[in-house]
């Protein structure tokens, strides 16, 4: 917003200049760049897979087992000589969708119970988390394995094992963060002024937002990991399906003859987790009202 | 300025007991007495000062009118109609009519919005306005009647001064047109020279709007001096005095008054030093457990027996002063 020579001042729609303030924030540092870049990337690989892998990912070549990379495999073969680079490509969609809405399920189930419970307080909070309390209880892997093993392997359980393993940690923090925020005055001065109860919540998730954001991103990444364990236990994607968590099992025996089969998958997480890490950061600091002009 | 008589708040009889609870059962053991019968009026366009030390109930009493606490018992009359027992959704249409100033301009603002969103918020709540532009000249209107820039709307509260944070949560107190402010201790979190211009700010508001009222709740008792039509005194949820400031400070009649009043420093050395203060013996008793009859029997220096068993209630003493003691004449 700005003067013009009147002194009157010109109105533009906050919300658009605030997107736009928002991307240039994130454009101004180059290292969040980067990790736009990086998560582009991908994402652009994860849609033209078809197009981008010279071989069919599952089609074995009986002939050239555990082959070293060369030009027809540029990333060897595997034991059942499957292409490896071709099964990264493919397998950089399954990561994608389990990372992306595995943590979109836990967070929205999570943050949103754990919302109410700290909003409403009293016995709906008793009974929200005596129920994430029990479900802390048990190892998150144990649980999702739980969930898999009633559902079934498959894609869309592993996303709902998943989600329902991760959530109890975002109701916790959202619980806890609401618990301590309702106490502010602003949101006494809401009460006073007759908002709805739905208006106070969303200036309330809108304060407590920030901290969850750095456990979303960091999350993607273990969400990506979840699912390979999962698949090692023979619960998560069924194989043959590429997903880079099973290929990364599948290569751990051969880890000194062979390591490409696990350090190419192994090194795609590592650099989508950065990424995720990296852009989570930049959009809280970018989200900070404090840091404001700063960046 | 001439003000009609028409009452705008009564206030009869108000108790608020909080419960302390115990258990897994959450038993109740006892009660917080935070506010036990307090009876008081504020005509349209007066501002009743509300003063009292920590912990005597003052912003339990404000808090009750605007309904963030629903009053053990006693009535709340905003406009002759009894607000105390309301249905929350009943409330909601009367809301607009009172608002609110805190002590902590920092905790007051929510950080995440934009100063004019804050400022313009009630009247979203209570859809004052018809279209964007209406709301946006609305809130620059409230910004300058504050005496803030509107150029500052789209800022956020950590770039404002603790005094424009201040001017903010008056804007927003303001945005409704309310005939009722409660301003709890709207000053003892500021500097001394922006205390007097918020003082100066609240002052002028009320002047040029048609019948505004204040509970003006504070422990300063020098502010409540200047500020004040009409001065409350509350001892351990009650209140034990009520005049005009002139006739407090001259001629305070109550006892636990007039320590009050000898507790304020005077700025000459020559006077300080042969000053006599009236010093109470003891602590004020928990609000848990109060002394039966006048709570101020344990402590006050011209107790008799009886103060132990009557429970003096207000009455007027000529001119409008109204005292709660059985000793004063």
């Amino acid at each position: 917003m700005s003067m013009d020579s009147s002194g009157m001042i010109r109105a533009k729609s906050p919300r658009i200049s605030e997107l736009r303030r928002l991307i240039k924030v994130m454009c101004n540092r180059v290292v969040v760049v980067v990790g736009i870049g990086i998560i582009a990337f991908f994402i652009l690989v994860a849609i033209f897979a078809p197009m981008l892998a010279a071989h069919d990912p599952l089609y074995t070549y009986l002939e050239s087992i555990l082959n070293p990379p060369s030009g027809i495999h540029p990333l060897g073969t595997d034991q059942v000589g499957r292409d490896v680079l071709s099964r990264l490509i493919y397998g950089t969609r399954i990561s994608f969708l389990v990372g992306i809405f595995g943590v979109t399920i836990a967070g929205t189930l999570g943050m949103g119970l754990g919302l109410v419970a700290g909003y409403f307080g009293g016995w709906v909070n008793a009974i929200i988390m005596r129920c994430i309390d029990a479900l802390l209880a048990i190892p998150p892997i144990v649980l999702m394995m739980a969930i898999s093993a009633i559902l079934g392997g498959g894609l869309f359980n592993v996303l709902i094992a998943i989600g329902f393993g991760m959530m109890p940690t975002y109701c916790r923090l959202m619980c806890a963060q609401v618990t301590v925020l309702k106490e502010n005055d602003y949101i006494l001065v809401l009460q006073t002024a007759g908002a709805s109860s739905w208006r106070i919540m969303r200036h309330l998730f809108i304060n407590a937002f920030p901290p969850l954001l750095v456990l979303i991103t960091t999350n993607l990444g273990t969400a990506i990991l979840m699912e390979a364990g999962l698949s090692f236990l023979g619960i998560g994607i069924l194989p043959p399906t590429p997903s880079w968590g099973a290929m990364i099992y599948d290569g751990r025996r051969l880890l000194f003859s062979n390591p490409i089969l696990s350090l190419a998958p192994g090194g795609a997480i590592m650099l989508i987790v950065l990424a995720f890490n990296i852009v989570g950061d930049g959009l809280r600091d970018a989200l900070d009202p404090k840091l404001r002009g700063t960046l | 300025m001439s003000m009609p008589d028409e009452l705008i708040l009564e206030v009869k009889d108000l108790k608020m007991y909080f419960p302390i609870t115990r258990g897994l059962l959450k038993k109740k053991v006892a009660y917080v007495k935070a506010v036990d019968g307090v009876t008081f009026k504020i005509k349209r366009g007066e501002t009743l000062g509300l003063v009292g030390e920590s912990g005597c109930g003052k912003t339990t009493v404000g808090r009750c009118i605007v309904r963030l606490y629903k009053p053990t018992s006693g009535q709340i009359l905003f406009n002759g109609k009894d607000i105390s027992s309301l249905p929350e959704n009943k409330m909601r249409s009367y809301r607009k009519n009172f608002a609110l100033i805190f002590q902590d301009p920092y905790s007051s603002l929510d950080p995440r919005q934009s100063a004019g969103n804050i400022v313009g918020e009630p009247l979203k709540i209570h859809n004052l306005v018809k279209s964007k532009k209406d709301y946006q000249e609305r809130v620059e209107k409230l910004f300058q009647s504050v005496g803030l820039d509107p150029s500052l709307m789209s800022r956020y509260p950590h770039e404002f001064s603790g005094g424009q944070r201040q001017r903010m949560g008056i804007a927003r107190a303001l945005s409704c047109e309310p005939s009722l402010i409660i301003c709890d201790e709207p000053v003892s979190a500021l500097d001394v020279s922006i205390q007097a211009q918020i003082i100066n700010l609240l002052q002028d508001l009320k002047e040029g709007s048609l019948g505004l009222s204040y509970l003006f709740i504070s422990h300063d008792l020098s502010v409540v001096k200047h500020f004040s039509d009409r001065v409350a005194v509350m001892y351990l949820g009650r209140i034990v005095e009520i005049t005009t400031p002139k006739k407090l400070y001259n001629n305070p009649l109550h006892p636990y008054t007039k320590a009050l009043l000898s507790a304020i420093p005077v700025p000459d050395p020559d006077i300080e030093e042969t000053r006599k203060r009236i010093i109470m013996k003891g602590d004020v008793p928990s609000p848990v457990n109060p002394p039966s009859g006048c709570a101020l029997h344990t402590r006050c220096p011209i107790a008799i027996p009886e103060c132990k068993e009557l429970v003096p209630l207000l009455r007027d003493v000529g001119g409008g002063h109204e005292v709660a003691c059985i000793r004063v004449k």
